[in-house]
């Protein structure tokens, strides 16, 4: 197979008969390797250092997520998108609710809207810490992943004042919020968009111009927009390659289309050009960030659902209190509502691409099918057949560059 | 140049296709159509490379399993115009006696894993696919376990009937 993708071109020397030289080692990297971070298993085929075809093996954390949404109401998948992308949920959760929101024909009041920006963002930031992070410590250049990790951490800490929780966060609902931002969820988002952008500065300047992270991924993997595109890729590695797909333009959900910011785009589509285009949209998050807060400072204050008592849990004192809520509480978390038959295909801009929710309703009180669109699935089958004639070294930080995670990979 | 509509892909489709395309209906804007197996593969071709319609995009391929129908899968392609930034969906239905399609990996080669993974669910044969092994599951399993025939949960149980879940 003659490869584009590469290259680089295999200069295999020529050995005599039964010599032990010419011999190709079948070597297992993974499921578990600590080179690659998470469950993949991909079995190459190798001549020296370099790989000459490989084939990828996953499902090792296969968890019949699709399977188990059909017998789960609404409110119960929520926790199950948390485990798609791990590294920011909030967006799945936000995708999942925005789907059922469109099936049922729920209207989101603007500064809910906004507040779930707000969320989202931050979200696509941790995520991109980690991709870009990580991508650092396969250069060899530890320190920037510690030093950013931090700033992470403290995003978790407004996940955490907002739902409670941290990683898996099951955070708002179908209609809104559960409760309303308070003010040291508003204090710490201020605070983070004053400490991050000197930190991320620093990050930068870490790696934009470092030669030794230029020499190891400038040219590596380079992928043209021909070909990402006849692989379905999508989000910050299909940018890369220049194809200007992103789809809070295309197609924007939750008032993306109100916000003033730019996708930024690569030209070779290598894993450097990955890095770049994923720090370029940490500054454009960080942006929609701030005008998020400025536009919900002229929205009504205390609304943070959508006025639809069918739909929206009741709050929980009067659901102790009140008989009519503790019935509508029951109804809603057992699914007893009226919804349309209806097909949805929604999908929004995750941090690792197109996350698509495909969802078959017949009225009953769980999906009749629902099919997560997950773009790591469709972004890594290309891992393998761009790996042949690459270094190992190279397969490697191209790996961490395409941000599979193996949660999404395997749903 | 106009805005690409709905309506412009129903009259190019029926032109060239004639009955072969059927309409199933637009929910929430999204243009649902249906045809037969052996027509699947000159429809997406028509979609994708005709000038005037250009869907280049494959986003998703997937099954679902209709055990009330006469024809009791369905393969769902949902196909995206990034020019022109539209999005059409095309439903194939499989007799349960006959379930094989072609593979549509020669348009995109993306559509490899996507037709394996609904192999791996649903059992349907993508007839000329390179590869076409389980992907999530492991090999030996004997069962394609999306069918609606195999319960999630414990059959005799008695809180977990059909009938309590409205259907």
């Amino acid at each position: 197979m003659s490869n584009p993708i590469t290259k680089i071109t295999h200069n295999k020397p020529v050995f005599e008969d039964n010599d032990p030289q010419d011999e190709l080692i079948t070597l297992n990297i993974g499921p578990t390797h600590p080179a690659t971070h998470g469950v993949f298993q991909n079995v190459v085929q190798i001549d020296g250092e370099r790989i000459v075809s490989g084939v990828s093996t996953i499902g090792y954390i296969h968890r019949a997520f699709e399977k188990i949404a059909e017998r789960r109401p609404f409110y119960q998948i929520t926790p199950l998108t948390d485990r798609l992308n791990y590294c920011s949920s909030p967006i799945n959760n936000m995708g999942w609710h925005m789907t059922v929101e469109k099936l049922l024909g729920i209207e989101i009041p603007k500064r809910v809207q906004y507040m779930r920006v707000i969320v989202m963002e931050l979200a696509r930031i941790a995520d991109h810490i980690i991709c870009n992070g990580i991508l650092g410590v396969d250069t060899g250049a530890f320190s920037g992943f510690l030093y950013v990790m931090q700033e992470r951490e403290f995003i978790y800490e407004i996940y955490e004042e907002i739902c409670g929780a941290r990683l898996t966060t099951n955070i708002g609902r179908i209609g809104g919020f559960e409760r309303d931002f308070n003010e040291i969820t508003f204090k710490k988002i201020e605070e983070f968009l004053e400490r991050y952008p000197p930190v991320l500065r620093e990050f930068e300047e870490l790696f934009v111009r470092n030669r030794i992270f230029i020499e190891r991924t400038a040219g590596v993997a380079a992928v043209t927009p021909e070909e990402a595109l006849e692989y379905s890729w999508s989000g910050p590695i299909l940018r890369a390659t220049g194809v200007d797909y992103d789809v809070r333009v295309v197609s924007p959900y939750c008032s993306y289309e109100e916000f003033d910011f730019e996708v930024p785009v690569g030209t070779n589509g290598d894993v450097y050009d990955r890095f770049m285009v994923r720090n370029a949209e940490m500054w454009q998050s960080l942006s929609i960030i701030r005008q998020a807060l400025d536009k919900i400072k002229k929205e009504p204050a205390g609304v943070f659902h959508a006025d639809v008592p069918e739909f929206y849990l009741p709050p929980k004192e009067q659901v102790y209190n009140n008989m009519e809520a503790l019935i509508y509480h029951f109804k809603i978390v057992m699914g007893e509502w009226e919804t349309p038959q209806s097909e949805v295909y929604h999908s929004v801009e995750g941090a690792n691409g197109e996350l698509g929710f495909y969802l078959i309703h017949d009225g009953g009180r769980t999906p009749y099918r629902l099919h997560f669109r997950r773009p790591s699935f469709i972004n890594y089958q290309m891992f393998a057949p761009m790996s042949a004639g690459m270094l190992i070294s190279d397969a490697i930080i191209n790996m961490s560059s395409l941000n599979v995670i193996a949660g999404e990979l395997d749903a | 140049m106009d805005k690409l509509t709905n309506q412009y892909i129903i009259e190019s489709l029926s032109e060239k296709f004639g009955e072969a395309v059927q309409i199933i209906g637009e929910p929430h804007g999204l243009l649902t159509l249906s045809t037969s197996a052996e027509q699947i593969i000159e429809v997406l071709t028509y979609l994708k490379n005709s000038e005037s319609l250009r869907f280049n995009y494959l986003t998703d391929i997937t099954g679902v399993h209709y055990p009330n129908q006469e024809k009791e899968f369905a393969v769902v392609y949902h196909l995206h115009n990034l020019f022109r930034n539209l999005r059409v969906r095309i439903k194939v239905f499989l007799d349960g006696t006959d379930l094989t399609i072609s593979t549509v990996t020669n348009l995109w080669k993306g559509a490899n894993w996507m037709e394996r993974e609904t192999y791996d669910f649903y059992g349907i044969i993508f007839d000329g696919h390179p590869d076409l092994r389980r992907i999530l599951n492991m090999d030996d399993l004997e069962v394609f376990p999306m069918r609606k025939e195999h319960p999630l949960e414990d059959p005799n149980r008695v809180d977990k009937k059909d009938f309590y879940f409205g259907r």
